[in-house]
């Protein structure tokens, strides 16, 4: 599947994930932190429901006239001078960039973060045309330095990994000989890329909104390392995800603030940049040659349906810094490029429910995603949605749930095995109870007994305790 | 239109439009008046005096230095902004403000100055991966975020405030506006009078930073690590 990462069964994934101490509580002290700073950026407009609503009428009209704005897109950056292919697949997509790539004979290619290349496993198809590759965002960096590890957050790629672990990888891959003080080692990735930019003879950018009117991209980062990728290289190749359309300047203004500040409570990050085909005429820096890949991989399936919404996403990853899921497995448990309640929502949708279909469930329908978007994708009520396609369309409930239902079933349809059921569980439970409590349970319970305690079944039952009440009363 | 310029679109665009459950959309489509339009109420009626204190303020929390001056001081004023900084080499736009400004002579007898040079193509970005100090001059000023925002042009090279390890911002005060909101307003306005839009447009909020590691905010990676904003207050 497309934006699968790693062949682990879900829970153990998620085994893995729980027994992290550090993952879990680089994980919590960074949805704190994101969190608070989201909360303040949101509060000092002071009506940011108003932005909500209006970050959210303004995605719903580009989806429901997406086909238009693609045309329009598709117009004004030919009109620019660039090169424009749609590619409904990945394997569309990642053929004609390597051939872009085997035209102008490259060796050297830079990239600046994007997931939807990450979707695609872009830079595997163009390492083995005979690239190199380099990922320019610090985060996604120290990942493909460590042996191409898959990125953990949306936005935070390398949030699993502690300072001293990003010491160790740079002194094994790269001969860092400094500290594990964060200044000293982005430092060296500083001195490091920066002679990868001004050799490198292809940049590749994702997109965070393009711009139909103008046919202009625009892209959002902090590191300036963007810019970087788009100004030097000659040839340039951005990949965007087909619905990540704005129709003017005046709508990317507001998505642009509701991304911000919901993504790292800024109220701009330190770079937005807005870039309209190659270089003009005459001017020394920005690429002579642009080619924009619009790619669908399974989102018009998305498109009509019950899940539409999703695809109102601008990737800010604010539910998942709101998730009480994500922040107990973290990203890797997901097993896909895109953790987290969107993650659980999208997933299964672009990679189907046969890998996917844990997901739904890896939440406890709390609504905290829902209330943090900024373009009010109801989260939940898609998760929720998932759960009801999965049981009643595909028949594909976890086992553990569709052997508990079954034998509930039988159980609960024969008044005389229920009767039995009911009465043997105190004697049953017996051996495992402590005062009230199960602290070491058998068959299902085991995994959560591991972990908390379960409550005895009660001694006496309830319609005992109604019969006898019943008695009492009369008498 | 070119031909092979857009590739594989009607078939993409149909299925669009078959998933959407109608036609593909070939007549145009007037922009909605939308419900919502928050962004105009942020710093409405602001007086350009107090924009210059919201950017103050601004600043503060994107670890950028900022003065204000009269024009007359400007050339002292950048002379102890680049001194602090280190000194040259420098590199700005090709723009006769500069000159107009009183800084032409300072600049380049003082210090090892380069001028973006439109004749000279790529050596330009030789001169700016070398300078120690990259100075330009911002068209629109964002007061609620500390954004500078700049249009390239062949006398405006985009790596002007990328390359070099410091940043210098010229302000007039009255490029202030509240917000991006006034900014993007603008850029049609530019669109739709002169049909082209500049290759590039660059939002600039102080020096580039990362919290990649741990969290832990770096300030300088990949573009300046330093960064000063100098609002001129009479012009």
């Amino acid at each position: 599947m497309p934006m699968k990462i790693g062949s682990d069964e879900f829970k153990n994934r998620v085994d893995k994930g729980i027994r992290d101490s550090f993952m879990r509580s680089a994980v919590a002290s960074a949805q704190d932190g994101i969190g608070q700073r989201r909360q303040a950026a949101a509060d000092e407009l002071g009506n940011w429901e108003e932005w909500r609503s209006h970050g959210e009428e303004i995605r719903q009209h580009v989806l429901a006239h997406l086909d238009y704005y693609l045309e329009l897109l598709s117009e004004n950056v030919a009109r620019r001078g660039g090169h424009v292919f749609f590619a409904q697949t990945k394997e569309e997509a990642n053929e004609y960039i390597r051939e872009v790539a085997l035209k102008k004979k490259a060796k050297k290619i830079v990239k600046s973060k994007s997931m939807v290349t990450e979707e695609i496993h872009l830079n595997a198809v163009l390492e083995n045309a005979g690239c190199t590759v380099v990922e320019t965002d610090l985060g996604e960096y120290i990942l493909q330095v460590d042996d191409h590890e898959p990125p953990s957050h949306i936005i935070a790629p390398a949030l699993h990994k502690n300072k001293e672990q990003v010491q160790e990888v740079f002194t094994k891959k790269l001969g860092y000989k400094k500290s594990s003080k964060p200044e000293e080692l982005a430092w060296h990735a500083r001195e490091m890329l920066r002679e990868e930019y001004l050799t490198a003879d292809i940049g590749i950018t994702g997109c965070n909104f393009a711009v139909a009117e103008t046919g202009s991209i625009c892209l959002v980062t902090n590191e300036g390392n963007a810019d970087l990728v788009t100004a030097l290289p000659k040839t340039l190749i951005t990949v965007m995800g087909m619905e990540r359309i704005v129709p003017t300047f005046e709508e990317m203004d507001v998505l642009v603030s509701l991304l911000t500040r919901s993504a790292v409570g800024q109220k701009l990050t330190s770079y937005i940049t807005v870039f309209t085909g190659p270089r003009a005429e005459m001017e020394a820096d920005g690429p002579e040659d642009f080619h924009l890949v619009i790619l669908d991989n399974g989102r018009s399936n998305i498109l009509g349906g019950e899940f539409q919404s999703i695809l109102q996403c601008i990737r800010c990853a604010a539910c998942v810094n709101a998730c009480p899921v994500y922040r107990h497995v973290g990203g890797h448990s997901y097993g896909s490029i895109y953790s987290g309640p969107i993650g659980a929502v999208l997933s299964p949708l672009l990679g189907g429910y046969d890998d996917y279909k844990e997901l739904p469930y890896a939440s406890t329908l709390c609504g905290a995603c829902t209330e943090v978007c900024p373009v009010k994708i109801p989260l939940h009520q898609l998760l929720h949605k998932h759960r009801e396609v999965i049981v009643e369309r595909e028949g594909k409930a976890p086992i553990s749930e569709k052997l508990a239902m079954k034998a509930f079933g039988i159980g609960a349809a024969s008044p005389g095995l229920y009767k039995i059921g009911s009465k043997i569980a105190p004697t049953a439970m017996n051996p495992f109870t402590v005062g009230d409590k199960i602290s070491s349970g058998p068959g299902p319970l085991k995994a959560w007994t591991e972990f908390r305690e379960f409550p005895a079944p009660n001694k006496e039952r309830f319609r005992d305790w109604f019969k006898n009440r019943a008695k009492v009363d009369h008498e | 239109m070119m031909k092979n310029v857009i590739q594989n679109r009607d078939e993409f665009l149909n299925q669009i439009a078959y998933r959407l459950g109608r036609e593909r959309l070939i007549t145009p489509i007037e922009r909605p008046q939308w419900k919502y339009r928050p962004q105009i109420d942020v710093l409405k009626n602001a007086t350009q005096d107090e924009l210059l204190a919201v950017l103050k303020e601004q600043c503060k929390k994107i670890h950028t230095s900022f003065c204000v001056t009269e024009l007359k001081n400007l050339p002292s004023v950048l002379k102890d902004v680049v001194s602090i900084y280190g000194g040259g080499p420098i590199v700005t736009w090709k723009d006769e403000r500069f000159s107009k400004w009183g800084l032409d002579m300072f600049l380049k007898e003082e210090w090892e100055s380069y001028e973006w040079d439109p004749i000279k193509e790529e050596e330009n970005i030789k001169i700016a991966e070398k300078a120690n100090i990259g100075i330009t001059i911002s068209e629109i000023t964002l007061a609620e975020s500390g954004t500078v925002v700049q249009f390239t042009d062949k006398n405006k090279g985009r790596t002007v405030s990328f390359l070099p390890a410091a940043y210098i911002a010229l302000i007039p005060k009255s490029s202030l506006v509240p917000r991006i909101t006034q900014a993007a307003v603008k850029m049609r306005e530019i669109y739709h009078t002169t049909g082209q839009v500049s290759s590039c447009i660059n939002f600039i909020t102080g020096p580039s930073n990362s919290a990649d590691i741990e969290l832990k905010l770096v300030v300088g990676v990949h573009g300046p690590v330093q960064a000063y904003y100098i609002v001129i207050n009479d012009l």
